[in-house]
């Protein structure tokens, strides 16, 4: 009893921000995303979320703070801990017209329910040759935290993103994490939607124009975060912020960085990448997971494909160390790519000398 | 107060919808004292009457009502003697002490990442792992510094494993959810529940092969898997239940029952709540304990384990406890009613040990003082001995991740073909 009450003081929190509408606009992840869930289940009745803690706790991260209590139980599951069943649940549902968003506590664990994301969402449209579409969003946070150790640290971009029949996307801003979830909600196929746990508290500034709640970002389009002359960086989720801090080192020694934030893992938006390299002539792509099969060499081998008479240099690739994420807080920071990695392969890139690697 | 079972039912009324149950069993299911299980008989022996009617060989029970009668018949006898009773509640003191010394770590920011502490659960870790011989395997999960530290992994070991530092049991590669050690034979420390029962099941079904195809004599390694709760309602318990019963595995299922998964009321989550009567639906004996009796749970132990040692196959103990602090420690903890908390302090299974000494006259006062003074200097060695030791160093990363050392596999001569001088890396062969 005393609990209900304590939930009718908390506000949902885009409703909050509405309020401030006049100062000034920034947006924080966390915000964005529960905005942009918010948003598409009072538009559509059909979406419902499902997944663990996220009702009654408001969320392992406090992603779907308020949903509850706004939407009720019947579209706010709290289910109990049985990936492999709800994702199956979810992609049935699914079938039928429904368009769950299912929350992975962490894309790790999405692993026991892999066989459904795959098998029943992905592959459905082609088997059934059109019949049955699955209008799914898995989402959840995905990729290295801190200190979280082996089995909580993987990311999962390449292993879903080399599925043909899913969509694969990684925000990096607020604006991103509205728009391309509110894309990923209103689409007719399942997508894989890949948070950063790390960057829920991050802050960045939004326009009145992201805000609006008809926004949406088109899937399959990159964005350039910043203009460059001199070499390409490729980035997503987090690595975005590291490409753009190594820009701005790279400016200062006179090395004009152009960084480009995927935002859409597959369908991985090439035109713009090879537009970018035909451009600067050099190219360094950045990720946090592993190296071998990683999204960076599907980038690269792009590359080389259409735009090899216009490198200038061997292509760069940068990714996280080709291990288990290990525990101890220095193996840790050394397993994942940090910015001066990324400044020294961009100068490697432009062919200046640089140490072969960091000391530790 | 009286302990009205339905008082620590969720005390939030269920969402009104499809999602709660209006089962008698759950107001009857808490408060352990036996007097509550008694009010359960009619249940229970239903239970017992079809599940004994389903067995072929041996009666398959739910031996809560057996336990209980035992203890009455005994409560003469004592059930420990002191020297028992000492360990008992060394392991326990060093188990809470540690546990209260990670969160004053983590606080201070030697720790970080994910700690889940498992203090107020003491009575089982302690209960069923000071039977095991060391040969005994045991399979935990993320909260499983305690096992650890029952099973025998010293406490430096474990806490300069916390601090990720080289000399913790895992090197500082694993952390604070995977513990693992091959000497003491725990086998980790998995993040994802669930993730641990296949594991320990094949543990067990190793030591059966040992036994029965490589005939090794004296093979009767026993297996205890301890899970919670919420990996109950997923779909590798029930898988490894069904093979530990079909092929007569030596392994016990000890579930930690604290009711919450994190935010989530086992109430909330299971349509039976009930876990024990999982086990007969399998062919193996459930049985359900006061996990926050140290001496309960014991008793209890000792059935299910020389049942396993003899090759009767698995068994099923859910231990009713609690744990007093958060899921981890950046758990808020805000849905758990206090006086659901307060009723669970008050049954704390170190003081109910404490007072079974005393009252027995099986140890004085200045004997588990001495106890706690010792067990706090080990501690504050431990966190200085983890504290001095060096960061791993910056070849470790690439380490241990196979363990044959260059990948290329073992020759015909059964030894790795990197140590064959005349093996090179270069062409292939045609």
């Amino acid at each position: 009893m005393l609990r209900a009450i304590r939930h009718k003081n908390i506000l949902p929190a885009f409703s909050a921000f509405r309020a401030f509408s006049s100062s000034a606009k920034e947006m924080t992840v966390r915000e964005a995303l529960n905005s942009a869930l918010d948003e598409e289940m009072s538009a559509d009745p059909k979406v419902f979320l499902m997944g663990e803690e996220v009702g009654e706790y408001q969320g392992a991260y406090k992603i779907t703070k308020g949903l509850l209590d706004k939407y009720g139980p019947e579209r706010v599951l709290d289910t109990p801990i049985t990936e492999a069943g709800f994702t199956g649940i979810g992609v049935g549902a699914a079938y039928y017209g429904l368009r769950p968003v299912v929350e992975f506590m962490t894309f790790n664990f999405s692993m026991q329910a892999i066989d459904h994301i795959i098998n029943s969402a992905a592959k459905s449209n082609y088997m059934s040759a059109g019949q049955i579409s699955v209008p799914i969003v898995f989402r959840g946070p995905n990729g290295a935290a801190a200190g979280v150790g082996a089995q909580h640290s993987q990311c999962y971009a390449a292993w879903y993103a080399s599925c043909p029949g899913l969509k694969v996307l990684s925000p990096y801003s607020s604006e991103d994490a509205r728009g391309l979830l509110k894309a990923a909600i209103r689409d007719p196929d399942p997508v894989v939607f890949l948070e950063n746990e790390l960057l829920y508290g991050e802050s960045f500034p939004v326009s009145a124009e992201v805000l609006d709640s008809s926004f949406c970002l088109p899937i399959g389009k990159a964005k350039i975060e910043r203009e460059g002359k001199d070499v390409t960086i490729t980035a997503f989720s987090k690595m975005v912020g590291y490409a753009l801090k190594a820009a701005e080192i790279l400016a200062k020694e006179g090395i004009s960085a152009e960084v480009i934030n995927l935002r859409s893992i597959r369908p991985l938006d090439r035109s713009t990448i090879n537009a970018s390299v035909r451009k600067t002539n050099r190219l360094v792509t950045v990720e946090e997971g592993f190296p071998q099969h990683g999204v960076g060499a599907e980038i690269c081998t792009s590359v080389i494909e259409e735009s090899f008479g216009y490198l200038d240099a061997p292509v760069e690739r940068i990714a996280g160390a080709d291990v288990p994420m290990p525990y101890a807080a220095n193996l840790e920071r050394m397993a994942v790519p940090q910015v001066e990695d990324i400044v020294r392969a961009a100068k490697r890139a432009c062919y200046r000398s640089v140490p072969l690697a960091a000391t530790a | 107060m009286s302990l009205s079972a339905t008082k620590f039912v969720h005390p939030i009324t269920a969402p009104p919808s499809t999602r709660s149950s209006d089962k008698p069993l759950f107001s009857t299911f808490f408060g352990s004292n036996h007097t509550k299980l008694r009010f359960n008989k009619p249940i229970v022996a239903a239970q017992r009457r079809s599940s004994s009617a389903a067995s072929t060989s041996s009666p398959v029970v739910a031996v809560s009502d057996v336990v209980k009668e035992k203890k009455l018949k005994s409560a003469s006898n004592l059930l420990i003697t002191k020297e028992e009773g000492l360990v008992l509640y060394e392991d326990m003191i060093l188990g809470r002490f540690f546990e209260d010394m990670c969160a004053q770590m983590y606080y201070r920011g030697k720790m970080f990442g994910f700690v889940h502490l498992y203090n107020g659960q003491e009575a089982v870790s302690t209960g069923f792992i000071k039977f095991l011989k060391k040969e005994d395997y045991v399979v935990s999960t993320y909260r499983d510094h305690v096992h650890a530290l029952s099973k025998g992994v010293p406490a430096r070991e474990v806490m300069s494993e916390l601090f990720g530092k080289a000399t913790g049991c895992c090197r500082g590669q694993g952390g604070s959810m995977h513990m693992f050690s091959k000497q003491h034979n725990l086998l980790g420390g998995f993040a994802f529940i669930g993730e641990g029962i296949p594991v320990a099941t094949g543990a067990a079904f190793s030591s059966k092969y040992r036994r029965e195809v490589l005939k090794e004599p004296g093979a009767d390694e026993v297996t205890l898997a301890f899970f919670g709760d919420g990996t109950c309602n997923n779909g590798q318990f029930y898988e490894c239940l069904n093979m530990a019963a079909l092929w007569k595995l030596p392994i016990v299922f000890v579930v930690e029952n604290n009711l919450w998964a994190i935010g989530m009321s086992h109430l909330r989550a299971t349509s039976d709540p009930q876990i024990w009567k999982k086990g007969p639906a399998f062919g193996m004996p459930g049985i359900h304990v006061d996990g926050m009796d140290v001496l309960k749970v014991r008793e209890v132990a000792k059935e299910a384990i020389e049942r396993a040692r003899r090759g009767e196959g698995p068994t099923l103990v859910e231990c009713e406890t609690y744990r007093f602090r958060g899921h981890s420690l950046a758990d808020p903890d805000e849905l758990r009613d206090p006086a659901e908390k307060a009723h669970y302090a008050g049954r704390d299974p170190i003081t109910a040990l404490k007072k079974y000494l005393f009252d027995n006259k099986l140890a004085s006062e200045q004997e588990l003082k001495a106890i706690d003074k010792k067990i706090e200097e080990l501690l504050d060695e431990a966190v200085e001995f983890a504290d001095e030791s060096p960061l791993p160093p910056r070849s470790q990363l690439l380490e241990n991740v196979f363990a044959d050392p260059k990948g290329f596999g073992i020759g015909p001569d059964g030894k790795y073909r990197c140590e064959d001088p005349k093996f090179t890396q270069g062409t292939a062969h045609v």
